[in-house]
């Protein structure tokens, strides 16, 4: 017991190994931006989750951040369902960033049955992505919402406002657009990994 | 040839039990109303000791409380159809004889295997209808009618075979007339054996042609002449309900069966559905719902939750007596086609059935797809509906649009690109001149304004770059 041992000696020798978080498998749902694909656990969207995204106001890059994916997950076998979303979306729009819209579903729901539809939508399987934009979501709806999004192996993003962000959520992955002091996406909750402390820039001349 | 023959021992109260799950004692009458007769009775009333061919009265001297229900022909002749339709998936030539259902097998073998295979399909299919049956088979449609009803699960291979088997079987089994077995009774002729070898000349003389006639049919000796049984163009079933029913939610069960039936029907048919109605009848008058699928459909689940969607959630005006079912049009059925190594998850629903319970619930205009048109004004640049996707348009377009553009609030905002003019639509009267710019708003949000040409001002928010 007497000899004194180097640690880098017993490091090299291996029989000492320096702890780590366990590395959350690379999933198959990459955001197509790469910047924050980088910060996130799963290198990307975590797969058959809900994830939150909270706006301080329309038209400040909410479907910017989704599009890749959307047009991606639209030229794949399941359709892709949007739920009562705010605004038409331009199929001009869309088009140009890559949708196909054969695969793109729009369901007009009243306030009271949009989180149910999303639930529906999610639960079947047959989607590979919902959006919706719930007015009132709580706590519980949300973990349905996972627990559905989980079921039905589908990507499930939950548009909110950003008076939200005080709540907690059940939500794997929270997202926040922030448009002070610049332009960015700021990750505010990963599960499997330490959120970032700086925001995510946009790439040069996207935003 | 191989005939095989569905003998229905029961139909008519199976067709009535299969409606309806009564607990107690049920039997079905007939006969003029001052002399009704029972002409089936279920396991809890014969255990009470109810009797086919016992009055009504009497049976009611013997039970207090039982269910009676009147024993319709045409409720009868749906359950036979029905038989019928389900015998028509295994062969084109299916007839119908009393209380029973032949179809002829030899041809069909190469496609469903041997016969024993044939007979455990036929046996599942009708057990899940409800239907308690017997099966046999032989070389003519009327040998199997015999032989089912001499002996559940007789085949008889070939016609040598077949007359032996009959030869055992007693007259009083033979479906032949009740006086010419009292005829044959007397002079001492009690099997079908014994029949077959009395001379042909007496036997013509005492008991007429018709009886030789239907030994020949027996024997195979001439053709058995039943007319073919073909599956009709269009679907009218009635239901009728053992109570009446003022609340919507329960005719879910009753509902169920008859959008079952019509799937089973369908998929006999190789067609599907796409318009249907259902017929609330009241005691005046019937309320009518139609359900109109987005493509023609015949899974049991996608129609019954159609259907489903649409009735409970009714409010009804009286209360219900009997239901119906309508089906004009039957389209022919293209099923989804789907990939090899489809990336669906284990137990996912198909698309359309989701589509149909959403459709169900939130309108029939709930879900919809779009599709870019020619027109460059950008309220008529998309319309509801799928097609071909045309030509890309160069210039940026936004990804939410504004169902009409509104005036942009708040101070003035920055000019990131632009102008770009829409001048067009002079063909219609509805001319649009506009200049169109992408701006930066106060708050930093991406929008697609416009103004009057030549003004900077007076902005119109038409759509945000989200």
């Amino acid at each position: 017991m007497g000899a004194v041992v180097a640690l880098s000696e017993l490091l090299d020798a291996r029989q000492v190994w320096r702890g780590r978080a366990v590395p959350v498998p690379a999933g198959a749902e990459p955001t197509g931006w790469s910047a924050l694909d980088a910060v996130l656990p799963a290198q990307g969207w975590p797969e058959a989750s809900v994830t939150e995204i909270l706006l301080p106001a329309d038209g400040v890059g909410e479907l910017r951040l989704v599009m890749p994916t959307l047009a991606r997950l639209s030229h794949g076998a399941r359709p892709v369902a949007l739920v009562t979303p705010p605004y038409l979306p331009c199929a001009m729009g869309w088009r140009q960033r890559g949708v196909t819209l054969r695969n793109l579903h729009v369901v007009q729901a009243p306030e009271s049955d949009v989180l149910w539809a999303m639930e529906q939508c999610l639960r079947s399987g047959s989607c590979s992505a919902v959006l919706a934009w719930p007015r009132q979501a709580d706590d519980r709806a949300l973990r349905r919402l996972q627990m559905a999004a989980d079921t039905g192996r589908a990507l499930a993003f939950v548009f909110r406002d950003s008076k939200h962000l005080a709540q907690s959520s059940p939500a794997p992955l929270r997202l926040a657009l922030e448009l002070a002091p610049a332009p960015g996406i700021r990750v505010h909750k990963c599960r499997g990994g330490q959120p970032p402390a700086m925001p995510v820039a946009w790439p040069e001349g996207v935003h | 040839m191989l005939w095989a023959c569905l003998l229905l021992p029961h139909l008519a109260l199976d067709g009535v039990l299969r409606q309806r799950a009564p607990e107690g004692p049920l039997v079905l009458v007939d006969g003029p109303p001052h002399a009704r007769t029972l002409v089936a009775v279920n396991a809890a009333a014969r255990a009470a000791g109810l009797r086919v061919g016992q009055r009504l009265a009497a049976a009611q001297a013997l039970l207090a409380q039982f269910e009676v229900v009147p024993c319709e022909a045409r409720d009868i002749a749906h359950s036979h159809a029905l038989l019928a339709s389900t015998a028509y998936r295994y062969s084109g030539e299916v007839c119908l004889l009393p209380k029973a259902v032949v179809l002829e097998v030899s041809r069909s073998q190469s496609l469903f295997g041997a016969w024993p295979q044939i007979a455990r399909r036929l046996h599942e299919d009708v057990d899940a209808l409800g239907f308690r049956h017997r099966l046999a088979a032989a070389p003519t449609p009327h040998a199997a009618w015999v032989l089912a009803g001499f002996q559940d699960g007789i085949v008889a291979e070939s016609p040598a075979h077949s007359q032996r088997l009959l030869e055992a079987v007693p007259l009083e089994r033979a479906h032949l007339r009740a006086r010419d077995i009292e005829t044959l009774a007397r002079m001492g002729i009690r099997t079908l054996g014994q029949l077959w070898r009395l001379p042909r000349a007496g036997l013509l003389r005492r008991l007429g042609a018709e009886v030789l006639d239907y030994l020949d049919r027996l024997a195979g000796d001439v053709p058995a002449g039943l007319p073919l049984y073909q599956p009709p163009d269009q679907v009218d079933w009635g239901l009728e309900l053992p109570f009446e029913v003022e609340n919507a939610a329960a005719l879910v069960f009753p509902l169920r069966r008859l959008t079952y039936d019509l799937a089973a029907y369908l998929s006999i048919r190789d067609g599907g559905v796409q318009r249907f109605t259902i017929g609330l009848e009241h005691r005046e008058g019937a309320t009518s719902v139609d359900i109109g699928l987005l493509s023609p459909e015949r899974e049991p689940e996608v129609l019954f939750e159609a259907a489903r969607g649409r009735v409970a959630t009714l409010t009804l005006p009286a209360p219900v007596v009997a239901l119906r079912l309508m089906a004009n049009h039957l389209p022919p059925f293209v099923p989804e086609g789907r990939d090899l190594f489809d990336e669906r998850p284990v137990g996912a629903l198909p698309f359309a059935q989701l589509r149909e319970r959403l459709r169900a619930r939130l309108g029939e205009e709930a879900v919809t797809q779009l599709c870019t048109t020619h027109d460059p004004r950008p309220e008529r640049s998309q319309r509801v509906g799928g097609g071909e996707d045309g030509s890309i348009d160069p210039l940026p377009r936004p990804t939410w649009l504004l169902p009409r553009p509104m005036p942009l609030r708040g101070a003035s905002p920055r000019v990131l690109a632009g102008p770009e003019r829409i001048e067009t639509g002079w063909w219609d009267g509805e001319t649009v001149c506009r200049d169109y710019y992408i701006v930066r708003t106060a708050q930093g949000q991406k929008a697609w304004v416009f103004c009057p040409p030549g003004e900077q001002d007076g902005w119109m928010l038409h759509g945000w770059f989200a």
